[in-house]
C-alpha cells in the first residue's frame, strides 16, 4: 500500500455570501469556512484506499481546522503549510510549495480536487504533478485499483473512458457517486489530539521566487437587469414571443 | 507572438478553437496536437501558421506528454480552452516553462485579464506577464471568421506518457453537451420523477437543446452526473437557459447564472431561480410545457 498526499483547501462555504469591499473579498466577512467540494471526494477516496493518508493544506492559521476535520475521518497525518495571503502567490508557486510538501510526507500518490471552489482553476493538481515528474488524471469520478495500477473513469470527447495510472501520480477528482463519510464521536475525539506539523514556506527549503501574475481587483458579479415576471402558464406564449423578438435567441 | 493550443474533439477541431483565435486577435500560430483538425484550422480568418504536433503520445490524451510535446513549439503568449483537457495542458505546460497560468478567463485587454471566482460569486482582474499561458471560457469571445489560407507545416514530437487508455464508455444518449449546447433546459426535483424528463427532452428536440439537471435530481433519481449543471456540476455559459422546477440553490446559480438569458418555470412565486431570471413564468411544469411545446411550434 502507497502513501498517499491528500491536498485540502479551506475555502468559503458554498452557501457563503461573498462580500467585496475595497477591490478585494472580504474574508472576515465569511461566516463560515468548509473543506472544497471536491478536496472531499479527493478525502474520501484516500480513505477507501487506507494506509498512511497525509493531509496537507497551505494557507492561513483558520486552515488548520480543516485538517481536524480530515484527521476526525481518518486522515493519519496533518500538514500545514502556512501562508497569510495565498491570493498573492501564482499557479507555479503554489504548486511548488505543495510538490514540496508532498515529497516531505514521503508520499508517492496524491490525491486533490478538480479544482478549488475559490479559484476555480484546476492548475495544481497538474501543475504538481508536472513538479513530481508524474502521471496525471483529472475529472475523475471513479477510481478502483491501488497505486500500483489504479484505473480512473473520466470523461472524454466522446463519453467516458478508464485510464490506467501508477505511483507516482497525481489524481484530481470530481464529484463521485459514493457518500461521503462522516466522522463519529471517537474520531472527534481523537482528531483533537492529533499533532498538526506546522510549516513554513522555508522550513521546506524552496525558493518560489516572485509572483508573475499580480491582482489588480476584485469586484461583485455585473448586476443583472431585473426579469420580467408572469403569473400562469398561458402567459408562456407570450415569453416565447419575447424570446424571438426581444432576447434573439430562438 | 501569440500561440493557440487547439481544440479537439473526436477527429475534429472543436468550435471553441476559433474564438481562441479571435481573441488572439490576428496573426496566430494554431499548434494541432497530433495534427487533427490542422487543414480546418488553416482555414480561420487571422491565423498565420498551423503548426500540425505529431506523435505516438497522440494517439490518447495525457496531460504530461501533450504539455511536453506541445510545449517545444509553443511560445510568447499560449491561449488553449478552458476545457477539462484545454486546463490540464495548460497548467503541466505552465509549470515545465515556469510560466504562470491564468485559467477560465472571460475578457483580455493587454495584459490585464478578468476571471470569474467563487463559481461567479465574484470576477478579478489581473495583470500578467507578455509571456503568460491563458485558458479562455467557451463561448465569452467572439470566433474568427473562415477565410484563412494558412501554411501547416508538421513538427514530429512525441513524449513519454504515464497514463493509458484501457476502455472508451461511450456516451449514453446522443444528446448534446450541456457545456457545449447553445440553449439548455434543465429540470428539478420539481419534475417529479425521473420518468417526467421525456417532457423536457421533447421541448430539447424542438428547440435543438441539451437537457441538464439540478443535483437533487442526479443524486436523488441517479440521472448522469454528466448533466449536473452547477458548483459540483458543469458551469454552462448557453445563450438560453430554461429553468424547469429549480428553486435556484446558490450551488445551482453558480453554475448557469453567466447564460445569456435565463427563463424559469416554477409554481412557487417565491423561489429564488426568479432573482437570476430574465423571464419568469409561475406555473406548474404540467401546465406550463405543454403551452411551451405549442409556442414552439406555432414560430
Ligand atoms: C457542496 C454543494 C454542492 C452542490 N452542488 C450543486 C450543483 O452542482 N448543482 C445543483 O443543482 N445543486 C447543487 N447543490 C445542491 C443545492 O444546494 C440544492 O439542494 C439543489 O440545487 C436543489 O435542487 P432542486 O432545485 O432541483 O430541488 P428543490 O430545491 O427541492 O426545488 C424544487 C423546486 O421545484 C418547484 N416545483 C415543485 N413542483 C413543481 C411543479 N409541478 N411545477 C413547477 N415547479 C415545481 C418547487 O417550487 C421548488 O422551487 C450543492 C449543494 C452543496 C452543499
Ligand atoms: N492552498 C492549497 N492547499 C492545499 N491544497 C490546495 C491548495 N490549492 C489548491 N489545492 C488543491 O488543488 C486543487 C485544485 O486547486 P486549483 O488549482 O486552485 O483549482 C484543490 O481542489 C486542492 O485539492
Amino acid at each position: 500500500m502507497a502513501d498517499i498526499a491528500v491536498l485540502l483547501k479551506q475555502v468559503p462555504d458554498t452557501n457563503a455570501k461573498i462580500m467585496v469591499s475595497g477591490g478585494r473579498v472580504d474574508e472576515s466577512a465569511v461566516n463560515k469556512w468548509s473543506m472544497s467540494p471536491f478536496d472531499e471526494y479527493a478525502l474520501e477516496a484516500a480513505l477507501v484506499q487506507g494506509g498512511s493518508i497525509t493531509a496537507i493544506t497551505c494557507g492561513p492559521a483558520r486552515a488548520k481546522k480543516m485538517l481536524t476535520d480530515a484527521a476526525a475521518v481518518g486522515a493519519t497525518d496533518l500538514m500545514h503549510i502556512v501562508v497569510d495571503d495565498l491570493s498573492a502567490l501564482d499557479s507555479n508557486q503554489i504548486a511548488t510549495i505543495l510538490a514540496a510538501a508532498v515529497e516531505k510526507s514521503g508520499a508517492s500518490v496524491v490525491f486533490c480536487g478538480k479544482q478549488a471552489a475559490d479559484t476555480n482553476a484546476g492548475s495544481t493538481g497538474p501543475g504538481v504533478a508536472e513538479m513530481m515528474g508524474a502521471g496525471c488524471v483529472t475529472m475523475v469520478s471513479e477510481l478502483t485499483g491501488d497505486s500500483s495500477g489504479f484505473m480512473a473513469l473520466r470523461p472524454s470527447s466522446t463519453g467516458m473512458e478508464r485510464v490506467n495510472v501508477s505511483a507516482p501520480c497525481v489524481i484530481a477528482f470530481d464529484k463521485m457517486g459514493t457518500e461521503l463519510r462522516r466522522p463519529n464521536v471517537k474520531g472527534i475525539m481523537m482528531a483533537k489530539k492529533k499533532a498538526v506539523e506546522t510549516l513554513t514556506v522555508s522550513d521546506l527549503g524552496v525558493d518560489i521566487g516572485s509572483a508573475s501574475v499580480s491582482l489588480d481587483n476584485q469586484s461583485p458579479p455585473a448586476e443583472k437587469p431585473a426579469g420580467q415576471k408572469f403569473e400562469g402558464a398561458e402567459n408562456v406564449a407570450t415569453v416565447v414571443t419575447k424570446l424571438r423578438d426581444e432576447a434573439k435567441v430562438i | 507572438m501569440v500561440t493557440v493550443i487547439a481544440e479537439i474533439s473526436g477527429n475534429s477541431l472543436h468550435p471553441v478553437t476559433a474564438q481562441l483565435v479571435g481573441a488572439a486577435g490576428g496573426n496566430a500560430t494554431v499548434l494541432c496536437p497530433g495534427g487533427i483538425g490542422a487543414a480546418e484550422a488553416a482555414a480561420i480568418a487571422g491565423v498565420a501558421k498551423v503548426i500540425s504536433v505529431e506523435g505516438d503520445c497522440f494517439s490518447d490524451f495525457d496531460g504530461g506528454a501533450w504539455a511536453s510535446a506541445l510545449g517545444t513549439v509553443a511560445e510568447g503568449r499560449i491561449l488553449a480552452a478552458s476545457t477539462a483537457t484545454g486546463r490540464e495542458i495548460a497548467a503541466r505546460m505552465g509549470a515545465a516553462k515556469g510560466v504562470a497560468v491564468v485559467q477560465d478567463v472571460t475578457s483580455i485587454d493587454g495584459n490585464s485579464v478578468t476571471r470569474p471566482i467563487y463559481s461567479g460569486k465574484a470576477m478579478e482582474t489581473l495583470t500578467v506577464a507578455d509571456d503568460s499561458i491563458l485558458t479562455l471560457r467557451p463561448n465569452t469571445f467572439s470566433a474568427a471568421g473562415d477565410g484563412g489560407s494558412a501554411e501547416v507545416s508538421t513538427v514530429n514530437q512525441s513524449a513519454d506518457v504515464a497514463t493509458s487508455v484501457k476502455e472508451a464508455i461511450a456516451k449514453a444518449s446522443e444528446r448534446l453537451d450541456v457545456a457545449d449546447a447553445d440553449v439548455v433546459i434543465s429540470g428539478g426535483r420539481g419534475m417529479g420523477s425521473i420518468e417526467n424528463f421525456s417532457h423536457l427532452e421533447a421541448i430539447a428536440d424542438q428547440l435543438g437543446a441539451a437537457v441538464g439537471a439540478s443535483r437533487a435530481v442526479v443524486d436523488e433519481w441517479g440521472m448522469s452526473h454528466s448533466i449536473q449543471v452547477g458548483q459540483t456540476g458543469k458551469t454552462v455559459n448557453p445563450s438560453l437557459y430554461i429553468a424547469v422546477g429549480i428553486s435556484g440553490a446558490i450551488q445551482h446559480l453558480a453554475g448557469m447564472r453567466s447564460s445569456k438569458y435565463i427563463v424559469a418555470i416554477n409554481k412557487d412565486a417565491d423561489a429564488p431561480i426568479f432573482g437570476v431570471a430574465d423571464y419568469g413564468i409561475v406555473a406548474t411544469w404540467e401546465e406550463a410545457l405543454p403551452a411551451l411545446a405549442d409556442a414552439l411550434s406555432n414560430l
